[in-house]
């Protein structure tokens, strides 16, 4: 699975922020998975498990949180949300999307107006939203 | 918030050689046959290629080389890019179902990080980036991300691309980035582009005639070798891969 790629990336940007701050070992993690994205929890937690031993994260607390995605038509200002247009999405256009989330523009449109120009407001992709260090 | 795919770019293309970004002021100057050409002629060469298409919006790769893009590109710690013509080939295209992908400025950057952070190479001597043209997102992500890229100029004598080309250069020395050298392409009778390289002290990595019949070869890579476009392209990758430290 691709979870190991962005656990890795994860992984990384744990451990240069530690060393910026030069920091003893890493406490806590927490970790946003954007709904689009629809990557596995499972898959991403026991990666991060797997990769942190025998660094200063390796008793770091990953703790993830999962955020609803929220759509804003840029045309006519029209707010929805993934749910509201899931069945406009097939198996294979949700695994593309879970690939490379922007391709949601290819597939999905406002469902008020139409207009494929929209933005994605929240509920993307995966970020780090707090990193918790000891000095 | 901290975006953790910036890190994993660079973890995919640590066992990268060689990253060259073929890059242009215009539209329509041949770039993503030149990419093509070059990636199929170096992996003749006896190269590790790897191909990836940046142009989102222009997607041709994949015409030029009649991949297939049915299947999703196989999943293993991130994702494998297929083996197309002997090397290794990634496109949003594999994503996209080659459908219309319209995209604004930040969601091309987004589409861009996160297919640089899931595409594994692994270890290869070069990495062709087929970049669409201007000085857009692609090109400022590239500049930001790809520090280490070895940038090839796709240019035309036509006096259309000259003023753009100049800007292109300009902003490439400025930003004090490894300029190869400059391709021209579609050359009728005159070369332009050589002025301008002597000026910016760019090395002028060749001409290639205007070949009338290379459209009959899209689709059909090993035709596209036999052709003139295909042997002067192939004079330059030859010079590309002895301009290596290496």
């Amino acid at each position: 699975m691709h979870e190991w790629a962005l656990a890795d990336g994860i992984l990384k940007t744990v451990l240069e922020f530690a060393e910026k701050h030069n920091a003893k070992s890493v406490k806590k993690v927490t970790i946003v998975l954007g709904e689009l994205q629809d990557v596995e929890l499972e898959i991403v937690e026991f990666a991060l498990n797997e990769m942190k031993k025998g660094t200063i994260a390796q008793n770091a607390e990953f703790s993830f949180k999962e955020e609803e995605a929220i759509f804003k038509c840029r045309n006519c200002g029209y707010t929805w949300k993934l749910k509201d247009v899931e069945n406009k999405l097939n198996g294979e256009m949700r695994e593309d999307i879970h690939f490379v989330p922007d391709v949601v523009h290819t597939f999905i449109s406002c469902p008020k107006c139409g207009s494929r120009d929209f933005e994605v407001v929240k509920g993307r992709g995966v970020y780090i939203s707090e990193i918790v260090v000891e000095d | 918030m901290i975006d953790p795919r910036v890190k994993a770019i660079e973890e995919r293309t640590k066992d990268v050689k060689r990253i060259i970004p073929v890059v242009s002021g215009k539209g329509g100057v041949g770039k993503s046959l030149v990419s093509a050409t070059l990636s199929l002629i170096l992996k003749d060469m006896g190269y590790k290629v790897g191909l990836l298409d940046l142009d989102f919006h222009g997607a041709s790769a994949h015409i030029i080389l009649n991949a297939d893009i049915s299947k999703l590109p196989e999943e293993e710690k991130g994702v494998i890019p297929p083996e197309v013509e002997g090397f290794k080939f990634m496109s949003i295209v594999f994503y996209s179902e080659d459908k219309a992908t319209p995209l604004r400025g930040i969601e091309i950057s987004d589409a861009l990080i996160e297919l640089m952070a899931i595409t594994r190479w692994n270890t290869l001597d070069f990495l062709i980036i087929d970049m669409p043209p201007g000085m857009g997102d692609q090109l400022l992500d590239i500049l930001r991300f790809l520090k280490r890229g070895e940038f090839v100029v796709v240019a035309t004598p036509s006096p259309l691309t000259i003023n753009v080309v100049q800007k292109l250069l300009s902003l490439l020395i400025e930003q004090k980035m490894k300029i190869l050298g400059i391709i021209e392409n579609m050359v009728r009778d005159l070369s332009t582009i050589k002025k301008i390289a002597a000026e910016k002290n760019v090395e002028y990595l060749g001409e290639v005639k205007f070949d009338p019949n290379i459209d009959r070869s899209i689709g059909r890579a090993k035709d596209i070798l036999t052709t003139n476009f295909g042997r002067d392209i192939k004079k330059i990758a030859e010079k590309i891969s002895r301009s290596g430290d290496y």
